[in-house]
């Protein structure tokens, strides 16, 4: 058995379905040891999709995405889709080829020190010497990308560690570090403060993050949320820890939030964080977070609690336990007069717009089609004024959202609902882009069509980079620098040179039933939906 | 601003040192100085690191650095409740004629003399950081060549506050 082979028995044993990835001749002893696999190769188009394509599947499955990429350009290309799960905590295991380990350090061609340059975007890395180390490395790998704080954790395997002869494979039951054994229990003590608190208090909102989704944590929450009647409000990666039409649930806070969910979480006079970092966007104002109320931070990274607020009760914990445990608690509230109030802020401080009739109205295009979704679909938003709008827009029923509030990367919406695809075929997946993201990662309608994942893809279309103009517009005056994306293609040809179902929205006119024939089978469908250039997301 | 002296534990794998002092620079901490050695146990290193900030920084670097996949375990030495050491070796211009000053001074500070030259002396002294900037001002007739001085290495008192090693 050779080292490669090794690799690929790892993965097999950690219930790899998908490996995400782009060969190179540092890599091709795994490529060729996985031929005798069950494992599917996905070939991705270009290796940062890899990374997000293997998000999309770890965040629909909970099991950590896999990607194999070769030494030196390979691996430096994928290096941003590792910074995208590591800022969004997504658990990925990245393997790249390298160079003979002999030759390592000596600028060889396509010799990277990766391992040196994504260190501060992974949660741990590891350059294999030895090929006996495999068994050991793939399963603590594996373990820390998805214990604690999730996070990618990336494997180099130098091709001479690939090709030696290991005497014999044993694939380790549990793992045994040392030095890493995450808190996922809260602290008892801890946990009766903040119950005692929540008796306490006449106006207790919880702000939930995408810790809580990490943690699989959704049914907990809604119950506990349901028992009690504490509100709920969610930042950006917390969408879908509740049904958006859900009488409990006030809608995203931050600077792109909702009016109402900002002064739902400003008024409240206890605030329960869970999963959440209080990161800028979030919560652009701390202090008013702290004023005049009891904070209450919960979060499984002891780092994030006091990193960017003080608290006044920290609690270390993963959300599932700790919501399980809150279950636990007898106590009442009374703050049905706090409940009222929010109900008013929500009917009557919702955004109004006036759209041009001449365009597609995002808003409420959006908002058909999220109505018109299954029950369970999957919507990933990519980056820019449309994930915006998706924010605000989309409901979220019983199925997922995805997209990268923490890093913002665009050109995750289309690799990433590939990986949520691949996860379960029967499932509904959208990815809604702008026309800036889309040419990031268009390259991928290739893969679509070779492996057969009907992704649904909606460009909005305003030949602007949208988001940057909108900046520009505000902070510039109107002096648009490099936002113009003329010279863009013609996507009804683009569909057609992919052999791909291509459809135009330009009014609002015809929108569901464009909206019914867009979702009708299961297909890959391009539609372009032609929307206001000036049009603004604030 | 504060200054603190964490101990770590940890894993004596490659590249922990770099992962412990990337993490310092990138996060944008002060490290006054680092000195890293193998413990009696090999698989074990025992690095002292000097920082400084204001408390709020201090409590991060510590959730930080704990947080790292090789760091065993790291702490605060607290001055009343540790012992500090510091290594530093002085090379001082001295003639024949000069010699027996320097010798006199480094007496007094019970340092020791380790290398002897026609024109030259190196001297070696241990203590706390006070004691060797006390000495270093002593030399100040002196020409000092060089100066290479190891950093902090602590260790806490007493059998309480022990990490024991598996």
């Amino acid at each position: 058995m050779l080292g490669a082979d090794a690799m690929v028995k790892c993965l097999e044993e950690e219930g790899v379905k998908y490996v995400f990835g782009y060969p190179g001749v540092a890599i091709c002893p795994f490529y060729n040891s996985i031929l005798n696999s069950p494992i599917d190769t996905i070939l991705i188009r270009t290796e940062q999709n890899a990374a997000h394509a293997a998000s999309g599947l770890a965040r629909v499955t909970g099991q950590v995405g896999v990607c194999a990429v070769t030494s030196g350009p390979g691996a430096t290309n994928i290096i941003t889709g590792i910074a995208t799960a590591f800022a969004d905590s997504i658990p990925l295991v990245c393997i790249t080829g390298q160079v003979n380990s002999a030759l390592l350090g000596s600028d060889v061609f396509q010799e990277a020190d990766i391992t040196g340059a994504v260190e501060s975007f992974v949660k741990y890395s590891y350059l294999v010497k030895d090929a006996d180390d495999i068994p050991r490395i793939f399963k603590e790998a594996f373990y820390i990308a998805n214990s604690g704080r999730k996070g990618p954790v990336l494997i180099d395997v130098p091709i001479d560690v690939q090709n030696t002869v290991i005497s014999r494979f044993r694939y380790p039951g549990e793992v045994n570090m040392r030095t890493y054994k995450p808190t996922v229990k809260g602290h008892a003590v801890q946990i009766k403060k903040v119950v005692k608190e929540l008796a306490k208090a006449r106006r207790p909102i919880i702000c939930a993050g995408g810790g809580v989704l990490l943690s699989d944590a959704e049914k907990e929450l809604k119950a506990f949320a349901e028992k009690h009647r504490v509100p709920v409000v969610s930042t950006m990666m917390g969408i879908g820890v509740m049904p958006t039409k859900h009488p409990m649930y006030y809608g995203m806070v931050g600077n792109n939030g909702h009016p109402y969910a900002n002064r739902a979480m400003n008024e409240s006079d206890l605030l329960i964080m869970v999963g959440a970092r209080v990161a800028d966007r979030a919560v652009s104002q701390p202090d008013l977070i702290t004023e005049n109320k009891v904070l209450v931070h919960i979060d499984v990274d002891p780092a994030e609690i006091g990193k960017n607020v003080g608290p006044t009760i920290p609690l270390v914990g993963d959300a599932k336990h700790i919501i399980a445990d809150f279950m636990e608690e007898e106590f009442t509230c009374a703050h049905e007069e706090w409940i009222k109030t929010l109900d008013t802020y929500r009917a009557t401080m919702g955004r109004v717009r006036k759209p041009d009739p001449a365009y597609v109205d995002p808003a409420e295009f959006i908002r058909m089609l999220s109505e018109s979704l299954n029950d369970d679909a999957v919507y990933v938003a990519d980056v820019g004024q449309n994930q915006i709008w998706s924010c605000n827009y989309h409901i979220v029923k019983n199925g997922r959202f995805l997209t990268t509030g923490g890093m913002g990367t665009m050109g995750y919406s289309i690799p990433a609902a590939m990986g949520a695809k691949l996860a379960d075929k029967d499932r509904q997946v959208v990815a809604v882009c702008g026309d800036g993201s889309f040419q990031m990662s268009m390259m991928e309608f290739a893969t679509m069509r070779q492996f057969d994942i009907p992704v649904k893809v909606i460009v909005l279309k305003n030949n602007y980079l949208g988001m940057v103009r909108e900046y520009q517009h505000y902070t510039y005056k109107d002096n648009y620098s490099v936002v113009d994306l003329s010279g863009s293609p013609d996507l009804e040809k683009l569909a057609g040179a992919y052999d791909m179902k291509f459809m135009r929205l330009a009014t609002m006119e015809h929108a569901q039933e464009t909206i019914d024939e867009f979702l009708a089978d299961n297909r890959p469908v391009l539609l372009e939906c032609i929307i206001d250039p000036m049009d603004l997301v604030k | 601003m504060q200054r603190k002296v964490f101990q770590l534990l940890v894993d004596n794998t490659s590249g922990v040192l770099s992962r412990i002092s990337g993490l310092f620079s990138r996060r944008g901490y002060n490290i006054d100085s680092i000195t890293a050695g193998v413990t009696a146990d090999p698989r074990f290193t025992r690095i002292t690191i000097v920082t400084s900030g204001d408390d709020e920084i201090l409590d991060q670097i510590e959730k930080q650095v704990a947080k790292l996949i090789d760091v065993r375990d790291i702490k605060e030495l607290k001055p009343n409740q540790s012992v500090y050491r510091e290594l530093a070796m002085i090379k001082v211009k001295a003639s024949a004629n000069e010699r027996q000053g320097v010798i006199a001074v480094a007496d007094i500070f019970r340092a020791k003399i380790i290398d002897v030259s026609p024109e030259s002396l190196i001297i070696e002294l241990t203590g706390n950081q006070d004691k060797i900037e006390a000495f270093i001002n002593l030399l100040d007739g002196y020409e000092i060549l060089e100066l290479a001085r190891t950093g902090i290495a602590g260790l806490g008192r007493g059998i309480e506050n022990v990490t024991y090693l598996e």
